[in-house]
């Protein structure tokens, strides 16, 4: 059945967009991840110009993530102060983002940047993720714990001066690293056009060694709350959020999130980790092959301005 | 008196002399609303020659139909390899060239009139002209310009450039009707439909008509919203956002 959208200008199969919708939901729900970095280039290789598809994104991101964000509320496995802490960081890497972007795009070369810092990104992400994982899952088999939480392992992060106590996540660390975090998170979201929940994520494992159980709560609160703003700060500058194209991938979304929670929660963590990482490093892999490889068209039009 | 004889002769001079031929066009439908299920569409355009009664009338006539949609400004940019990676080297900006362009005959425009008479008119998509910035320039480039082919082509697989020469159906001698196809991704705005009539490799008669492609019923209401309150529309869409996710996490609590 094809429904025609009012701001992308164009028909879509319905049902496609709800699979998309569910099958990336399940993918966030399971990892806590917006699955922005997914969404996005599935819905520009369907034809939605990208602009709309980063703008609309934004929407199902949010709508995703609370719907996470509730379950997990529910269990207790949300940090409150630590995602506040990330978030008014957050927010001044976003505004410089948001400055670097319109540099860039002055330069005619932002198409380039975006590219290249999806594969750099994706790719040692997706890698460290990998290895990290495998490691914890062979020191399972030959009987060690898994976890990397043993008593007394503090790295250099933990030397840092102010330190606060986040109790949820029982963590006892400096302020400077998580305001850091929050800041590229704002950063990097801004400049790719993505949540960044796949970088948070093990961002705080790996550096705050916040326990598997708090940090994807958390992470799905700072995503909601970005995308959300995202979403407004969209419709107003740009007006190009596709309202109906959002509908129908929030409905599918929403419902994937669900099983996809309860999925996640019957993996081991080890093992959730290998799968996304996995995961990104594929999709990194995926946007190498596209920038390395002979195009099927060397050449495309980008629309400037019309009257 | 002198006066009123000059006036007489630049009349006689200006009258239709030259063009004893008249053409009478109309479309089936001047409006296309673009709704929820809209697809894409085929107008028709139906028209008669009243034909000049000197002429054979078998055969005699061709018709070329031009159909351009709102003017649009485009980039063209081709890809080269730098440093291992694929990366825009070189663009070109197509300044104020239709969006939409249907060029409908009944039969190859080759056939129709010699090449000289089909460049003066910009008959055919090789002889339309598709203004370009080249430098500080404006000017088309010749029809085998690499950015212009491989403009036109990729227009071409969106289907929103097109030329038919089945597309022109005479039903008698002076009676033709054309199909003009609007696709789904058809720009919204006015169309300017060119109508101009052939004899014998020479232009006896032109019309032109519009048609709109408009938005309607939800689509309009949505594109309006999100054009004219940015603001409110945007916390419309988050709190939509919300409000699914919460209610989605009510339906599936198992705890």
């Amino acid at each position: 059945m094809q429904v025609y959208l009012p701001i992308a200008d164009l028909p879509v199969n319905i049902f496609l967009v709800l699979g998309m919708g569910l099958a990336v939901g399940f993918i966030s729900g399971m990892f806590g991840i917006g699955g922005g970095f997914l969404m996005t280039p599935l819905l520009i290789f369907i034809g939605i110009p990208p602009a709309v598809s980063v703008a609309s994104v934004a929407s199902h991101i949010a709508a995703s993530s609370f719907t996470g964000a509730l379950t997990y509320w529910r269990r207790r496995a949300i940090d409150v102060s630590l995602a506040l802490m990330l978030l008014s960081a957050g927010i001044i890497g976003t505004a410089t983002g948001v400055w670097l972007f319109t540099m860039l795009r002055a330069l005619d070369q932002l198409d380039l940047v975006i590219g290249v810092s999806y594969v750099t990104l994706l790719t040692v992400v997706g890698g460290l993720m990998i290895n990290e994982s495998v490691r914890a899952e062979l020191r399972a088999r030959r009987g060690m714990p898994a976890t990397l939480r043993r008593p007394g392992s503090h790295n250099w992060v933990h030397g840092l001066p102010l330190k606060m106590r986040f109790k949820r996540s029982k963590i006892y660390v400096s302020a400077i690293p998580v305001w850091g975090i929050g800041f590229i998170i704002g950063f990097v979201g801004a400049i790719m056009g993505i949540g960044g929940g796949f970088l948070l994520v093990p961002m705080l494992i790996y550096f705050l060694r916040v326990p598997t159980a708090t940090v994807i709560g958390t992470s799905m609160v700072l995503t909601l709350i970005t995308m959300a703003s995202a979403t407004v700060m969209h419709a107003v500058t740009n007006h190009l959020v596709d309202a109906i194209l959002a509908l129908v991938l929030m409905a599918g979304g929403v419902v994937g999130a669900q099983f996809g929670v309860h999925t996640g929660h019957k993996i081991r963590p080890e093992r959730l980790r290998l799968m996304l990482g996995l995961l990104v490093f594929a999709v990194g892999v995926r946007f190498a092959y596209e920038l390395v490889v002979t195009p099927d068209d060397l050449y495309s039009l980008r629309h400037v301005s019309s009257e | 008196m002198i006066a009123r004889i000059a006036l007489v002769c630049a009349l006689m001079l200006a009258a239709p002399a030259a063009q004893a031929e008249r053409l009478v066009v109309s479309l089936s439908n001047a409006r296309v609303a673009v709704t929820s299920n809209f697809v894409g569409e085929n107008l028709v355009l139906f028209g008669t020659v009243q034909p000049d009664p000197g002429r054979d009338l078998l055969g005699a006539y061709d018709l070329v139909v031009t159909v351009t949609g709102p003017r649009e400004t485009l980039r063209t940019r081709r890809k080269g390899r730098v440093l291992g990676i694929f990366v825009n080297v070189d663009s070109r900006e197509f300044v104020r060239v239709p969006s939409y362009l249907a060029i409908l005959t009944d039969r190859p425009v080759g056939e129709i009139a010699a090449l000289a008479i089909l460049r003066r008119l910009q008959v055919g998509m090789d002889n339309f002209i598709l203004t370009q910035r080249v430098g500080a320039d404006f000017a088309d480039t010749v029809s085998d310009d690499p950015f212009r082919t491989a403009f036109v082509r990729l227009k071409r697989q969106q289907n929103l450039y097109s030329q038919s020469d089945k597309a022109v159906t005479f039903l008698t001698p002076t009676v033709f009707r054309a199909s003009v196809p609007v696709p789904a991704n058809a720009p919204t705005g006015l169309y300017g439909v060119d109508v101009k009539l052939f004899a014998n490799g020479a232009m006896t008669a032109r019309t032109t008509t519009t048609f709109a492609v408009t938005k309607a019923g939800v689509e309009q209401y949505v594109a309006e919203a999100a054009q004219d309150n940015g603001l409110l529309y945007g916390l419309a869409t988050m709190s939509m956002a919300l409000a699914i996710g919460w209610l989605a996490s009510v339906a599936f609590r198992r705890d």
